[in-house]
């Protein structure tokens, strides 16, 4: 029972990690390695905003995002818009704005118990005889509402229908009159955005730390890969499924051994199935 | 006109010494001979002396780690001309790390024969897991490299096989610095020049036609596929070669050996030298390495501004320092009218 609840709770978990991430890789085609040092970097804008400056939490965190919104925004017009259609340097680059972000980071001493994010309510609900805090259901409604806002966004409005546009075919795109730039960026900057939010939601649990920065990347990676790194709900099942898989063998074998499973998990559908479990689209061209 | 409203533009062309010393007129005089033996020649003598420079204190150890680099982005530069864009070289670096160091520490072999197994049985392994995804392309087959080294270091820290997280200590290491480097250095200029030469032959144009356009080359009536794990062998070799030599030269093997640091810095030096040439990639290490050693005296920083210094590179000079100088070297620039 208890792998139920907090199998459900962990695909929730893994799914957030994940939005962002493979909402930019769907539109604009960006790998964004930089996610972990964003999400890092998110996290701790807003312990800066709660802590040092004093603003209530919630303007905290929709400052953070905003602000970490358009550092995405900039970090395409500066960097990524010189480098795309490379995808190596398109890696490398963010790869290493990414390193350059925790490192730095380390460097400025934002390591210890100190900085931590408090939840959003305190204290914690029973759930079929099992304590389920109230920021692990949190998690849930949040990841649940992101979906149900990137839905609403791609398929009613008409930035959502751009979005669509350019991850069906850039080209045809371009030829209607849609920027590829102007949506690559705002892709980014969602993407980053979402980083944020899953920063802030996910956080509270534990302290912030930088080497999270390093596993957000390899979760974002495994649920993006399993997912198919183009469908949202693809994105919702892979979390479920990893999550799952995750707690039972931390039950069963050890804590020691989580990391493993994602990791696996790319190696066997890359291997087995490369478009994910629900990607279908640009399987032949792209991958084999 | 163009863009900036100027009636002019340019144009590059070659040498007239370029033009002569690439045909039968080299023998003309030693002045086309020259031109082209001289960035050859020069460079290998100054590596073949190089150690005698620098002696056995702490810039000949940077000489050797120089070379280890070089040597896993030469394997890099060898599997990116097959169209095969690694993540992971730390893969090829610790499998072969381990396997030397396994050899001798459970059965105490010396490093003569440790190394060349550990070389051979590298390449085996790492061609062996990496063949299934070779029908993978660009950035599905990175992941896959990217996830390799993490995953066995992940592996050896579970199940505790091998040393576990403290590693293999108190392995044979080299008698003396100056063998170390008189061992890494011709391994080296071997490496550039044998890939350089592997490239042309027909057997390498069959691998660059793989980048170019694999469907093409498929109806040829060629097998790509055995071509593709042929090549992940040959720079697997080579990579675990370099694995090999830097476990004896620390005698010692740990997880460390799959540290994401030797899939960076490899393919850092390989971008900012430029690609595809080889002598780009050993360029490009022999600049990074000694500056991110001048870079310690930052501390904490060194990464910050190694990876700045990266990224900046990547946005600013994308063809990379190599395919610059040899422009430069072969080609002039003149103005032309519209």
């Amino acid at each position: 029972m208890d792998i139920l609840i907090f199998g459900i709770i962990n695909g929730f978990t893994l799914s957030l990690i994940a939005l962002g991430f493979t909402f930019t890789f769907g539109i604009s085609g960006v790998a964004n390695f930089a996610y972990g040092a964003i999400y890092i970097l998110g996290a701790l804008l807003t312990w800066f905003l709660l802590s040092s400056v004093g603003l209530p939490y919630l303007a905290a965190i929709v400052i953070s995002v905003v602000v970490m919104g358009l550092f995405g925004f900039a970090l395409y017009w500066v960097v990524l818009l010189r480098l795309r259609g490379i995808v190596l340097n398109e890696i490398i680059a963010t790869f290493a704005i990414g390193m350059a972000i925790l490192q730095f980071l380390r460097w400025k001493g934002f390591v210890g118990y100190e900085y931590k994010l408090p939840p959003f309510i305190k204290g914690y609900t029973v759930i079929a005889g099992y304590g389920v805090e109230y920021q692990r259901i949190f998690i849930v409604g949040v990841c649940a509402a992101m979906v149900l806002i990137l839905y609403l966004i791609t398929h009613y409005t008409r930035v959502g229908l751009a979005f669509r546009g350019i991850s069906q075919d850039e080209h045809t795109a371009i030829s209607l009159g849609i920027d590829s730039d102007w949506m690559g960026a705002l892709a980014l900057a969602s993407g980053c955005a979402l980083a944020t939010v899953a920063a802030v939601t996910i956080l509270p649990l534990g302290v912030i730390d930088i080497d999270e920065g390093f596993k957000v990347i390899i979760i974002a990676l495994a649920v993006g890969i399993v997912g198919g790194l183009v469908s949202i709900p693809g994105v919702i099942l892979a979390g479920f499924a990893l999550g799952f898989s995750q707690q039972l063998v931390a039950t069963f074998f050890g804590p020691g051994w989580t990391m493993v499973i994602f990791m696996a998990a790319i190696l066997v559908i890359l291997t087995v199935k490369p478009s994910g479990i629900l990607g279908k689209f640009k399987e032949l061209e792209e991958r084999i | 006109m163009n863009a900036n409203g100027a009636p002019y533009r340019k144009v590059r062309i070659d040498r007239g010494i370029k033009a002569r010393s690439d045909s039968i007129y080299i023998v003309s005089s030693y002045r086309e001979l020259g031109y082209t033996l001289l960035p050859r020649v020069l460079p290998v003598m100054a590596l073949l002396a190089l150690p005698l420079v620098l002696g056995e204190g702490y810039w000949g150890r940077v000489l050797v780690f120089t070379c280890i680099y070089a040597l896993l982005a030469l394997s890099w530069d060898f599997l990116q001309s097959v169209g095969m864009i690694s993540l992971g070289q730390a893969f090829f670096f610790g499998a072969g790390g381990y396997i030397a160091g396994a050899l001798n520490y459970y059965l105490g072999l010396p490093p003569l024969i440790t190394i060349p197994i550990a070389a051979l049985g590298g390449g085996l392994f790492c061609a062996g897991l990496l063949a299934p995804v070779v029908r993978l392309r660009g950035i599905y087959f990175s992941m896959i490299t990217l996830v390799y080294p993490l995953l066995l270091s992940t592996i050896i820290e579970a199940t505790h096989v091998l040393g576990g997280s403290h590693g293999l200590p108190g392995l044979t290491t080299f008698q003396s610095p100056y063998l170390a480097m008189y061992i890494v250095v011709p391994i080296l200029i071997i490496c550039l020049f044998g890939f350089r030469r592997i490239m042309n032959e027909d057997y390498g144009i069959v691998m660059q036609g793989i980048k170019d356009n694999e469907q093409s080359i498929m109806s040829g009536g060629i097998n790509v596929y055995w071509y593709k794990v042929q090549a992940i062998f040959i720079a697997a070799f080579v990579g675990a070669l370099a694995g090999a030599i830097a476990t004896h030269y620390w005698g010692f093997v740990g997880m460390s050996a799959f540290a994401l640091e030797f899939s960076i810095f490899p393919i850092a030096g390989a971008l900012v030298g430029g690609i595809g040439t080889f002598a780009g990639a050993t360029l490009g290490t022999f600049i990074l390495s000694p500056l991110s050693e001048l870079l310690r005296d930052f501390a904490g920083l060194r990464i910050v501004l190694y990876s700045l210094i990266l990224a900046g590179a990547v946005i600013a000079l994308p063809e990379g320092i190599f395919h610059y100088l040899q422009r430069k070297y072969a080609q002039f620039e003149r103005r032309v009218k519209f």
